[in-house]
């Protein structure tokens, strides 16, 4: 069982049937109490819209004290686009104060004006921790994944990042640390290879057969 | 590197994908049946489409219920970013799509009757779910004007400072189509798509009439869009998503293959 985190704003169900894809039985929740009561095997944190939202939304329902406890547990998370935004300190976006769970800042792209803002559309990774169980059966360069963002993640430690994307620069694609993984692009948005990625962390989550 | 982006459009009327010859000639009855619009989906996602857009060229209540089944059973089997258009006048029209499975809704008529729709719509659901559309017809040498209706009613705006005030707004995406192409398979217009990329931050879409593999190559690279639409083309099988794709690579264009 994985548990899908509903802020109320995200896009839930894309990645609920993207996780169903892969054989994932999920839940849905909305309050730690039925995180507790999921008896789940991993988190999933998606987000898409204001991440003022979001983080508003987690610290209403208290949701974040749930997130906090699950990733200093290490126990399986994922975290997707505003879900992996929401981890750290600060956003520059609406001048936000994140759960700072890791260190470091997200930051909008300043790029010149013929690149076009937000960053939509498919682009390539290049995986920079090897054998990530995240990264099974996908190329360590070149996968494509879609990306539809205006700003993105410095990790103040860059061990934390798990993959790299460049848009007139490099940026972080996605952080993985211990089983705690979240990524800027949204794999439930990108077909084959998205799904595997759902399909590696369910296995991360619940074993060989999700 | 970002890839250019090639996405199929869906005009969905009763629930059937059809396709006009040009603007106005649904409402003449002028409607070649293409098929189900679910399947369609699923044969161009399987040919690597990198986007889609369905349209409800009806826009009735009845219209938009259908809509709704349509996306929430193409999110089943598609996972790759849907657009829906047509009929969307509120900010429940917005949630209703979003929902059932869209990742952007794009608004034309109603955002010209209330251009503040574009703020809201990027307040409560984020720049990026708002795609603002505009049907571009060339006036003078040097004026393209904003029509509503799909088409029919002239606004009197001009379309590139249209365009600008829509991100400035809050539009996440621009689909710029002009008129007087779209149907004729002749070949974008490559000029009011390059002055619109050039005046505005944000992606460009280029739509209305892709006819060879040729156009499409040109307005990526002259008309400097960030990615192309397309339906004739793609439904009566002159050209594959994936041959569109492999002529774009040959000429150097940045794609998905």
């Amino acid at each position: 069982m994985i548990a899908v985190i509903d802020t109320g704003i995200c896009n839930l169900r894309s990645v609920t049937k993207a996780l169903e894809a892969v054989g994932a039985s999920i839940r849905v929740v909305r309050t730690p109490a039925e995180v507790a009561a999921a008896n789940a095997r991993g988190l999933v944190l998606p987000g898409v819209g204001a991440l003022r939202d979001c983080v508003a939304s987690l610290r209403a329902s208290k949701l974040d004290a749930t997130v906090r406890d699950w990733i200093a547990a290490d126990k399986p998370f994922l975290g997707v686009c505003l879900g992996m935004q929401a981890l750290f300190e600060h956003s520059e976006e609406g001048n936000i104060t994140g759960l700072g769970i890791f260190p470091g800042e997200v930051v909008r792209f300043r790029r010149p004006p013929e690149l076009k803002i937000p960053h939509m559309g498919w682009n390539t990774i290049r995986f920079v921790q090897p054998h990530s169980a995240l990264s099974a059966q996908l190329a360590t360069e070149g996968e494509a994944f879609y990306f539809v963002h205006s700003f993105y993640c410095v990790p103040t430690n860059p061990a934390l990042v798990l993959a790299e994307c460049d848009y007139g620069g490099v940026f972080c694609a996605a952080i993985a640390r211990g089983r705690v993984f979240a990524t800027q692009f949204h794999p439930e948005k990108s077909q084959a290879k998205g799904l595997q990625v759902y399909r590696n962390f369910a296995v991360i989550a619940v074993g060989n057969s999700p | 590197m970002l890839a250019k982006r090639v996405i199929p459009c869906l005009d969905v009327h009763d629930g059937q994908v059809t396709r006009g010859v040009q603007f106005g000639r649904a409402e003449k009855g002028e409607l070649r049946n293409v098929g189900d619009p679910v399947e369609l989906a699923v044969r161009y996602n399987d040919q690597g489409a990198d986007e889609m857009v369905f349209f409800d060229i009806t826009a009735s209540a009845h219209g938009r219920a259908t809509m709704v089944d349509v996306i929430e059973r193409v999110a089943l089997r598609c996972f790759m970013p849907l657009t829906v258009g047509g009929g969307i006048r509120t900010l429940e029209d917005m949630q209703v799509m979003l929902k059932a499975g869209a990742d952007k809704v794009s608004i034309n008529s109603a955002a010209l009757a209330n251009p503040d729709l574009i703020r809201q719509g990027a307040e409560k659901f984020g720049s990026q779910c708002i795609v603002v559309s505009i049907d571009a017809k060339r006036v003078g040498p040097d004026r393209w004007e904003v029509f509503s209706h799909g088409g029919r009613k002239p606004t009197g705006l001009e379309a590139v400072s249209w365009a600008r005030r829509a991100v400035g707004l809050g539009a996440g995406e621009i689909v710029l189509n002009s008129i007087d192409a779209d149907g004729t398979k002749a070949g974008f217009d490559l000029e009011i798509t390059r002055r619109t990329s050039e005046a505005v931050g944000v992606p460009v879409v280029a739509s209305g009439g892709a006819g060879t593999l040729e156009h499409m190559a040109s307005v990526l690279l002259e008309g400097k869009a960030d990615a192309v639409l397309a339906a004739s083309i793609f439904h009566f099988g002159e050209f594959t998503v994936s041959e569109v794709k492999r002529f774009l690579a040959q000429r150097n264009i940045p794609v998905r293959i």
